[in-house]
């Protein structure tokens, strides 16, 4: 392993790291430990700094000539940190104590993620496709490619012939860019990010029972509530400093009672009070018997429910039928725990309830994250110190695609059905509001590339995503993205599994190589300055945004260039300027700002000037009918409420209870597939390793795909750990060494980071090769933790499978031992 | 008393829908999220009809079932159909295909909805409190398809029309 230099996890310190001291080789440290020694605190005490750093072998603290600030990009915790800069390179990471966020504190992909930006195979040039073959060709050549192509299609089809697939990793300002670009230069209303993947349902949750995007919590919440309700949200590997707070909250005094909803043995589950280990898809089943419970105990807060939610009834009436008793049989778990579980949360004010990809992409996903809403506004636990929700995001700046309408939304939390605020668009960027495409809701991810399918949609621009191994039921995407009646444009670092396929590659900068703003999943904002130059020829996403507007030649009603920015702080301005007056209110920052005080939650303006900490502080919802995002819609069938129909059952603006039955899921085990297939993540990579498996401690920490089978299941197939398993669904077939855990028996999980670039062969490593094409039918999220399977033994042991030794995919046999 | 007309007209409008979705979903298989949820609202249509035949008994009315068992007919005509929809998955006719499968639903959908309204108001002239409790539990879902059938429309026309 590495010898770098490495600030020690343990150390403690309220202001700055002292960098002459508590050096040691932590390497080791965050891949064994990547939660780092605790520093516990008492309830509503502050959270001590602790600062992780990592230096490259052979540099000192002392010789490096910048720290850059910025935040985390390996995941949506968006830690603060600076990169350390020497001769023009990066040499390291350290976390900035001064941040709310993470307190000095890095996990491993920060510490070591930062390494694949110097990666060799970083794309220096674009490539276009010339008799089948990717070759390399100037920036020239392939702009005026991407705009011929785009202006014989508005010729030919118009915009409905224009897809445009974004991400959760790009900053604030290229989002908005992308947005105007599309909605108003393209008019087209085929937009949408990778974040329809990891954050749709928490949007759409939070506008079903808020009538509008926005995180109610604050992080801080940790530090004061009583009771910790994670549902399907394993924190410790997807945001590992807000699980280090966690931690240190349940070992200091007076700790929170811990509720966890996951069929993996999690790190959180180990430390839990009550661990209800579902069987994957039955999340609805399991939150309507809490409910149950929680009315029949009569639990609720009446005075709270009168006076600041409309619809209790329809919740009473929901959930009369759903007995633990019944849950049980469902969830296959014993109906005491559930008991205990809604008396826990029954006996607490301060509550704080957390979602993640075990509710957002299993079946019912918005129904689902919708109850989680229900217990806190049933026990009146919003708006209050340790009381609210968090509803999750999984990608670094998924916020911002939520907000800036590159993600199925009009920017800045505008109603796509209320002419209104398509009219303020309209004046916005000059135009008439009927070029504003709003005739339906803007078409969802899976949507876009069902159009694309049958050949309606003809130009797909893909950024910063890897689809090829991230969307479910791959052999149908590869299908998809390599018809020729399809020009696929990829702007990405990498020659990804995706850009293989693509007509056009343009190479991009990251992080790091320019200047942005993003919002983490707690609405703080972090300005991100450029710490080196771009490999290559490779250009910001911004920058090729602004060419292709341009050499496009888009224009305003009066004749103007549509596009008024031509850098990031002009861009950002415009956003400023665009989000007056609604809940993302960002008029409040500045450059100047960001850069001299750090981060800032939204909404930031008159009101707040230091931001505001928590929403709905004093019910003062987003909800009112002119104001409000969304009408709501049917759980169920996904249809969208008119305008009147809202007005009618929320004219004062309050929360909105909203009751859904439980359905079985849409491919229930049975013969000759009776396993429930689970994917998911690990705390060593990010999304399809793109960066993370270019990281030599991480990619050594998860070097290959595994599959986690329970003790029962793996001798019903006759395998132990390390053998070889062929994981077969209808859809296809993932061969993967088997490691033994406490996963619930019946559900079998896989990794989904692992495609083909760096596998011998191909088609038979993404856990995608297997999942099923469906969404839920509110959030349209992909579904991508319920397919059925079955496990066929393939072939011995040569060792330990390659999976990670801590977290959920921790041995059995390791965890008797700890 | 003819209340047995007004539940024989609403169980044969509940069946036809019923069929009509899994025919739907069969067809357009290649629109995934479709052929899943018209499963779940032809389950629905299935408790409604079972409801309507309970209902039935006590007047002495037997209402066949015969389409009403639950699940996917997976007879030979239905797989045809499946493998087909997957052959024509990958050109845009399909889609003026669905909107006219779509009006089709919304009309049959309609046609049960108002044989509800017809029952509702039978029941409470006959003050019935269980059959008016039925329709009550029923009817809403069955008004929920209709407005889902509407919100198809509106999202399949645009690309259908315009591309």
């Amino acid at each position: 392993m590495a010898e770098g230099e490495h600030l020690g996890k343990g150390h403690v310190d309220r202001g700055m790291p002292d960098w002459r001291s508590g050096y040691r080789n932590a390497v080791h440290d965050a891949i064994t430990n990547p939660w780092g020694e605790r520093t516990p605190y008492a309830r509503a005490g502050e959270w001590p700094s602790r600062v992780d750093a990592h230096l490259e072998p052979g540099t000192n603290s002392d010789e490096v000539e910048r720290w850059v600030p910025t935040a985390s990009i390996l995941h949506s915790n968006g830690d603060g940190l600076d990169i350390a800069v020497q001769e023009e390179r990066m040499v390291g990471v350290r976390g900035r104590a001064d941040s709310r966020v993470n307190r000095g504190r890095l996990g491993p992909k920060d510490l070591f993620g930062w390494q694949a930006n110097a990666s060799p195979d970083r794309l220096r040039r674009p490539l276009v496709r010339r008799g089948g073959e990717l070759v390399e060709t100037d920036w020239d050549t392939a702009m005026e490619t991407m705009v011929g192509r785009s202006k014989e299609l508005l010729d030919q089809q118009g915009p409905s012939a224009f897809g445009i697939y974004t991400t959760g990793q790009l900053f604030l300002e290229e989002y908005y860019t992308l947005a105007v670009i599309g909605r108003a230069g393209l008019r087209t209303n085929h937009i949408d990010g990778n974040t329809r993947l990891c954050t749709a349902t928490a949007a759409e949750a939070l506008k079903e029972t808020f009538a509008c995007d926005g995180q109610p919590g604050s992080y801080a919440d940790v530090d004061h509530c009583e009771v910790l309700f994670l549902v399907g949200h394993n924190v410790a590997e997807t945001q590992v400093t807000l699980w280090a707070r966690m931690l240190d909250r349940l070992e200091g005094p007076d700790p929170p009672k811990l509720i966890v909803v996951d069929p993996r043995p999690t790190e959180p589950s180990r430390r839990a009070d009550v661990h209800l280990a579902v069987r994957s898809g039955t999340n609805l089943a399991l939150l309507n018997a809490v409910l149950h419970e929680l009315i029949a105990t009569d639990r609720v807060e009446h005075d709270f429910v009168e006076a600041h939610t409309v619809s209790y009834g329809e919740l009473e009436q929901g959930v009369r039928e759903a007995t633990p008793e019944w849950a049980a049989g469902v969830c296959g778990v014993p109906p005491e725990q559930i008991r205990e579980a809604a008396h826990i949360l029954g006996s607490h004010e301060r509550i704080l309830s957390t979602c993640l990809q075990g509710v957002y992409q299993s079946p019912q996903a918005t129904a689902a994250a919708v109850q989680v809403n229900n217990v806190n506004l049933l026990r009146g636990a919003l708006g209050k110190p340790g009381a609210g929700i968090l509803q999750m995001n999984g990608q670094p700046t998924a916020q911002n695609t939520r907000e800036c309408g590159a993600n199925g939304d009009l920017p800045a939390f505008r109603n796509w059905a209320n002419d209104a605020h398509v009219a303020e668009l309209a004046e916005l960027w000059n135009l008439e509001p009927s070029t504003i495409p709003h005739y339906g809701p803007p078409t969802h991810a899976m949507q876009i590339f069902r159009f694309a399918e049958e050949g309606s949609v003809r130009f797909l621009w893909i950024s910063a995503t890897n689809p090829a191994v991230s969307l479910p039921d791959l052999a149908r995407i590869r299908s998809i993205l390599s018809d020729e009646r399809l020009f696929v444009v990829v702007q990405d670092l990498f020659l990804t599994e995706t850009a293989e396929l693509a007509d056009l590659v343009l190479p991009a900068a990251t992080w790091g190589e320019k200047e942005g703003t993003f919002t983490n999943a707690d609405r703080t904002v972090h300005h991100s300055d450029k710490a080196v130059e771009p490999p290559g020829e490779a250009r910001s996403d911004l920058d090729i945004m602004l060419d292709y507007a341009r050499r496009m030649d888009f224009r305003d009603k009066d004749g103007a260039p549509l596009i008024k920015w031509d850098d990031p702080e002009s861009a950002f301005r415009a956003w400023q300027a665009c989000t007056a007056g609604r809940p993302c209110d960002y008029t409040g920052l500045s450059y100047e700002k960001l850069r001299a005080g750090g981060e800032t939650q939204w909404p930031c303006n008159e009101r707040f000037p230091d931001g505001r900490e928590r929403l709905y502080t004093a019910a003062d919802f987003y909800a009112d009918p002119d104001y409000c995002e969304s009408y709501g819609k049917d759980l169920i069938t996904g249809t969208s409420a008119e305008p009147d129909e809202y007005r009618a059952l929320n004219p004062e603006g309050k929360a909105i209870i909203k009751a859904a039955e439980y359905l079985p899921p849409p491919e229930p085990p049975g013969e000759g597939y009776p396993l429930r297939l689970n994917t998911g993540r690990t705390v060593f990579h990010f999304h399809t390793r793109t960066k993370t498996g270019r990281a030599p401690q991480l990619q050594e920490a998860a070097p290959d795909v595994w599959v986690e089978l329970s003790e029962a299941d793996a001798r019903e197939a006759e395998v132990g750990e390390g053998d070889t398993v062929d994981v077969v669904s209808p859809r296809g077939r993932v061969r993967a060494p088997v490691r033994v855990t406490g996963i619930r028996p019946g559900v079998v999980f896989l990794p989904f980071h692992y495609g083909y670039w760096d596998a011998d062969g191909g088609g038979d490593r993404a856990a995608n090769e297997l999942t099923i094409t469906d969404w839920d039918p509110a959030s349209k999220q992909p579904l991508f933790k319920t397919a059925a399977c079955r496990v066929e033994r393939v072939g011995g042991a040569t060792g330990p499978a390659p999976a990670p030794h801590v977290g959920a995919s921790r041995g059995l046999e390791e965890q008797r031992a700890h | 008393m003819k209340i047995d007309v007004a539940l024989r007209e609403t169980f044969d409008a509940e069946v036809e829908l019923g069929a009509g979705l899994s025919r739907t979903g069969e067809r357009h298989k290649a629109e995934q999220d479709l052929f899943h949820l018209t499963h779940t609202l032809r389950g629905w249509c299935d408790v409604h009809a079972q409801r309507l035949v309970a209902e039935a008994q006590r007047f002495g009315v037997d209402l066949e079932v015969e389409s009403a068992s639950p699940g996917r007919d997976q007879g030979l005509v239905a797989q045809t159909h499946e493998k087909g929809s997957e052959f024509v998955g990958q050109r845009a006719e399909p889609a003026l295909l669905l909107l006219r499968d779509l009006r089709e639903l919304h009309l049959a959908a309609a046609r049960a909805s108002l044989a509800w309204t017809a029952l509702a108001q039978g029941a409470q002239a006959i003050s019935d409190s269980d059959l008016l409790s039925t329709v009550s539990a029923c009817h809403p879902e069955t008004v929920r398809t209709m407005r889902w059938t509407v919100q198809r429309v509106k999202d399949v026309s645009p690309q259908a029309f315009a591309s």
